[in-house]
Formats: C-alpha cells, sequence, structure tokens
C-alpha cells in the first residue's frame, strides 16, 4: 500500500451512506473450471466518500460492483452499508452500468423515470423525473426513444435515471468510458457538483488515471485478475481541483507505475 | 434517361417509382399533361372495359352486364376528372396517382375477363363465370352472405381472441418460471405440431356443439404459435435489464409486466400473425365440416349447387376479410411497437 486512507473532509453535508468491503472473495465457474476473480478485497468508504477503483480490464471491477449492487451474493466475505449486510439490490445504492442498457422500448422520460416507478411513487414526484433530465441536458430528447440518442447521450440518460432516485451510494461502471473528451470533462465537472451537493457515497470504476486522481478522494488500484488491493491512495487536494495540479500530475505517475505502465513516463 | 421530352413523360412507367419520378419531373415542364400520365391510361382503361361489356352480345343471361358498364364509365370519368384537376384534390389526388398504375392494371383485367367469359367463351363456362355474375350474386345473395360472412367473423374472432390470450399467457409462464416450464415444455413439444385440423373428428363429437369445437380449433391453431414465440420472446430478453430494473427498486411483478412482456413482444407478434394464418384455414375447414353456418360453409354450398359465381364472390369477400385482419394487427404492432422504427426495418 502506497498510502494509507486518512480522514479528511468530503462532500459538504454528506447524506451518503457508508460502504464496507470486508474479506470478499468471488469467482466463477467456466466450463466446470473455476475463475477466481475476487481475492479477499476489503475496504472502507466513509458516507459521503468519492472512491476511484483503478485497475486492468478484466481484472473483475464490475463484478465487484454487482456485488456492491447486491444483484450477486460473494463467494465469500460480507459487504455492509452503513452497518447492514448487503443480501440484495435495494433503490439506496444506484448503479450506472458499463453498458448504457436503456430499455429500447421506454421515451428517454420513461427510462429516467424507471426507478420511481418500480418503487410506486412515480405520481407523485414526477418533477423530479423532469429534474433529472434537465441536469443531464436532455430536456429537448425527453420524448426520444434511445436508438434516436447518440453513445453520449444514451449514457447521461442512464446517469440521470441513476441520480433521479437520490442514491445513498452511487457506483459508477465507466459511466464517461463512451464519451468524447470535451462532453467527458464537462460531465466529471456535473458529477463532481452533483456529488458536492447531494453528498451521497461514490464509487467510481474507470481506466482513466487522470480522471481518477481529478475526482476521487481516494484511488484503490487493483492487481491483475483475481483482483487483490494493490494500493489505497489518499488524493489530498481540496475542490475545486485544477487539472493542471502538479501534485496531481505526480499521482497519476505513481499509478501508472502501479499498473505497470511506468515505461511511458 | 437524360432527355426530357412529352411522350416520354406519359409514356408507361415500368414501376411505380418510375411513375412518382417521372410525374415529379414532369411538374417542371411544360408539358401539355399536368401530371400522371398514367392516371389517364387508368381512366382509358376503364372507359374499354365498359365498352367491352357493351360493344358485344353477351352469350348468356346475365342480367347485370349493362350496369357493371355504367360502372366502368363512372369510374373512367371519376379517375379522368381527378388526373386532370391534379394537386387541386390534396391528399384525394396524392393517393390516386400512387393507385394508378393498378387501377389501370385491374381494368385491363377484367377487359380481357370480360371478353375471354361473357363474350367469346375462351374460357368453359360454367367454371369461369363473367365478372357480372358475381356482381350478381352480391346484389342478388347479399342477404345469405352476409350472415355468411357474420358467423365467419364471430365464430374467428372468439377463437382467436381465446388462443392469442391463453397462448400469451402461457408462453409469459412458461419463459418466466421454470416450474411451469417443466410441466408445460414437454405438452407443448407433444401436441403442438399437430395441425388442428386433426384435432377435428374428436373435437367435433366431444365438444357440446359444434361451434364451441371450432372455436375450441381455432383457439388452438392460434395458441401455439404464440405460446412458443412468447415464451421465446421472454427467454431471450437479456438479463442487464433485469438487472438494471432489480438495481431501481423493481419487484417481480414490475420485471415480468414491464421488462419482460415489453422486451418480448416483437416476438408475440411474430406469434399472432403465425397464429392467424393457420387459424384461417382452421376455420375454413370447421365451417366446411361441422359449422352449418360461415363462408366455408357457403362455399361448399355453392359447390354442391355448382353455383361458381357464388365461390367466387365468397372467395373474394373470404380474401377481404383475411387481408383486413393482418392489416388490422399490422395497425396494432405499428402502434405498440412504435419503439421499433429505426432499430429495424420494417
Ligand atoms: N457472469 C459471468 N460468468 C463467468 N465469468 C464472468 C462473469 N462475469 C465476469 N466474468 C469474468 O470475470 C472476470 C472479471 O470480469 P469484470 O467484468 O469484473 O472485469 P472488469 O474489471 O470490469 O473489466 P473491464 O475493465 O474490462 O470492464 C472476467 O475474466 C470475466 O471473464
Ligand atoms: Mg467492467
Amino acid at each position: 500500500m502506497v498510502a494509507l486512507a486518512r480522514a479528511e473532509p468530503t462532500a459538504l453535508d454528506s447524506t451518503g451512506a457508508s460502504l464496507t468491503v470486508e474479506n470478499v472473495s468471488h469467482a466463477f465457474d467456466i466450463d466446470g473450471a473455476v475463475l477466481p476473480v475476487l481475492d479477499d478485497v476489503s475496504f472502507e468508504a466513509r458516507p459521503g466518500e468519492f472512491v476511484a477503483l483503478l485497475g486492468p480490464s478484466g481484472c473483475g471491477k464490475s463484478t465487484l460492483l454487482r456485488l456492491v449492487a447486491g444483484l450477486e451474493p460473494p463467494r465469500s466475505g460480507v459487504l455492509r452499508e452503513d452497518g447492514n449486510a448487503i443480501i440484495g439490490p435495494f433503490p439506496s445504492r444506484v448503479v450506472v452500468f458499463q453498458d448504457p442498457t436503456l430499455f429500447p422500448w421506454r421515451t428517454v422520460w420513461h427510462n429516467v423515470a424507471l426507478g420511481l416507478e418500480a418503487q410506486g411513487i412515480l405520481k407523485a414526484q414526477r418533477h423530479r423525473v423532469d429534474a433529472a433530465i434537465e441536469l443531464v441536458g436532455l430536456s429537448a430528447f425527453r420524448n426520444a426513444y434511445p436508438h434516436q440518442l447518440s453513445g453520449g447521450m444514451a449514457q447521461r440518460v442512464s446517469l440521470a435515471r441513476a441520480l433521479v432516485n437520490d442514491p445513498k451510494i452511487l457506483v459508477l461502471d465507466e459511466p464517461l468510458g463512451k464519451l468524447d473528451s470535451l462532453t467527458r470533462i464537462a460531465m466529471q465537472t456535473e458529477i463532481l457538483s452533483l456529488w458536492q451537493r447531494t453528498g451521497f457515497t461514490a464509487l467510481l470504476v474507470t481506466h482513466d488515471v487522470e480522471e481518477a486522481v481529478f475526482l476521487a478522494n481516494r484511488v484503490i488500484v487493483f492487481s491483475d485478475r483475481p483482483a487483490r488491493i494493490k494500493a489505497d491512495i489518499a488524493v489530498d487536494r481540496p475542490y475545486p481541483r485544477h487539472r493542471g495540479d502538479p501534485y496531481l500530475a505526480d499521482l497519476r505517475r505513481n499509478i501508472l507505475g502501479l499498473l505497470g505502465l511506468d515505461a511511458t513516463w | 434517361m437524360s432527355t426530357y421530352s412529352a411522350s416520354k413523360t406519359v409514356a408507361i412507367a415500368q414501376s411505380a417509382e418510375e411513375g412518382a419520378a417521372l410525374s415529379g419531373r414532369s411538374l417542371s415542364l411544360p408539358v401539355s399533361f399536368p401530371s400522371g400520365g398514367i392516371g389517364v391510361f387508368a381512366s382509358l382503361a376503364w372507359l374499354a372495359f365498359g365498352v367491352s361489356c357493351l360493344w358485344w352480345p353477351d352469350i348468356g343471361d346475365w342480367p347485370r352486364t349493362s350496369a357493371i358498364a355504367a360502372a366502368a364509365f363512372v369510374l373512367s370519368g371519376i379517375i379522368f376528372v381527378a388526373t386532370v384537376a391534379g394537386s387541386r384534390l390534396g391528399r384525394f389526388d396524392a393517393g390516386l396517382q400512387r393507385r394508378a398504375p393498378w387501377l389501370l392494371a385491374l381494368a385491363l383485367f377484367l377487359t380481357l375477363w370480360e371478353v375471354a367469359t361473357a363474350k367469346f367463351a375462351w374460357l368453359p363456362l360454367p367454371f369461369f363465370p363473367p365478372p357480372q355474375s358475381i356482381i350478381e350474386v352480391y346484389t342478388d345473395d347479399l342477404p345469405k352472405l352476409l350472415d355468411s360472412v357474420l358467423a365467419s367473423v364471430k365464430l374467428q374472432l372468439g377463437g382467436y381472441a381465446i388462443g392469442a390470450a391463453v397462448g400469451f399467457l402461457t408462453g409469459v409462464s412458461i419463459g418466466w418460471s421454470r416450474g411451469v416450464g417443466y410441466w408445460v415444455h414437454p405438452v407443448l413439444r407433444f401436441i403442438g405440431p399437430l395441425p388442428a385440423t386433426a384435432w377435428l373428428p374428436i373435437a367435433f363429437f366431444t365438444f357440446p356443439s359444434s361451434w364451441s369445437a371450432s372455436t375450441f380449433l381455432i383457439a388452438l391453431a392460434t395458441g401455439f404459435p404464440v405460446t412458443v414465440l412468447t415464451w421465446s420472446g421472454v427467454a431471450s430478453v437479456s438479463n442487464a435489464y433485469y438487472d438494471v430494473a432489480r438495481t431501481l427498486g423493481a419487484k417481480p411483478s414490475f420485471l415480468v409486466l414491464k421488462v419482460a412482456i415489453p422486451a418480448a413482444l416483437p416476438h408475440v407478434f411474430v406469434g399472432l400473425f403465425m397464429g392467424l394464418g393457420s387459424s384461417f384455414a382452421v376455420l375454413v375447414v370447421a365451417e366446411m365440416i361441422g359449422v352449418k353456418a360461415g363462408l366455408g360453409w357457403y362455399l361448399q354450398w355453392a359447390q354442391g349447387w355448382a353455383a361458381y359465381a357464388n365461390m367466387y364472390a365468397a372467395l373474394i369477400v373470404m380474401s377481404l376479410l383475411c387481408s383486413g385482419a393482418i392489416t388490422l394487427l399490422f395497425r396494432a404492432r405499428d402502434h405498440l411497437l412504435v419503439w421499433q422504427k429505426g432499430v429495424v426495418k420494417w
């Protein structure tokens, strides 16, 4: 471990939940063979903390997020939200998946309304849907169908679909991976200000080291599969951050080194 | 087509697109015909049909000959006026323009048919009745024909609705629940592929009435394809959709009603179309053999009396009804699956 995370001020008035991952291991059965994916992963995210997860492709990041979401139980270990073991999905933990997976038969508005509708509170809360669509800047497309959107727009809709539920823990699986670099920068700023305003706990998987150090309080670096925590690095820098900050550039170089890419720097 | 000339503009277009392109181009040319040369030809063809009815004497006794000639003249006049008036008639004109080639072809066909049957008997007569004798069926045997139509529609609608509903519910259940699938799947495998008409003899003496037996058979013919396709539709819904819905707090009922079913709907419609086709076949056979009403029975009856004109008349009505039903189903699909426009080719 390069540096241990220290207590530091996070989002302003935190409404987020804490997330505890205790000795979690997971594996898949492929053709009778066991494929270990997570190996004794433990960490804790404090309420309102922004944690970025980095690791080589295929190491098990998305799998970990599925466990956090409660879509699958881990083979061993426990995950807790505010101290309570996670035993299934719950709308306080919302995931923005790697693919936008919008429902093609629903318009943008109805896609965003999905969570409220599923929880049976849509009738009273319609304004929240409008607000969420407004937030991602797609008001003009509220009646469009997913196939009429660009990849980046679809990804923004899926972000709105998550945010409308006011999650305590927002799980982001490379939500900006498909965006062009300009939209990506704009969306990073947007996510950051959302996080500061609402104070959810954020768990972000990304391949972009610069994005990780720009957004997160903490960066956790995973090893190759089966994923073990290689480093847990505090990004000790106040917000708003500056992209050209030499401290962040240094950190980025360190992390790239951990990922085995130091030769390029 | 690089040179433009009036004669080219009026020349019969090889295809509808070409016709449209030609009439579009001709607008910009100072030609004598305002638009749609084909419209004029269609009008002439209907005129020719009318004339062909009157020119030669009928070789049989058909009271409606002059009536259909008059109708042809009226139609010819309407087409001519509409073509000349052109765009002033707005949508009506556009519709006419689109159909002009078909109107032309239809008139030519009728003329040929008229001449080949009523005038020179090139086709053997009782088996190939002329147009006027079919029209005669519609005017003189209308009550019986209407009764038959009504009986057929009632039987078909009832059986189809039951079969579609049961098939849909069964399909969703076996697609969703392993337990239901375990029991229903083998039954479906065993019974489904049997043509529904094979049940006919059994159905007619086990059911209390021939009407209920036929309803059952039509429902069976509809239900099998609807079940299989609904099932495969539900089974092929991507897990990613369920994951999304579950993380957003969806309960199982929501997953079925708002995820599985909408996602499976395109498949369901394929099943509904297939069911419609096979249930028509069962309807006609059931009416011929068991139910003493309906168009199938009318056909049978007409054959018994060697009333060939009535058979053709009934066949035409039947095909109109079937294609009407298919059109309705297409409308319903287009309405429910607007979201597919642009995702797949219709
Ligand atoms: N449902 C599954 N069944 C079997 N194996 C799986 C399943 N899901 C993931 N895996 C395997 O688990 C490993 C980790 O997958 P995961 O999707 O978590 O990777 P990742 O770290 O998110 O990669 P990327 O950064 O490319 O998205 C992969 O080797 C994959 O083959
Ligand atoms: Mg992944």
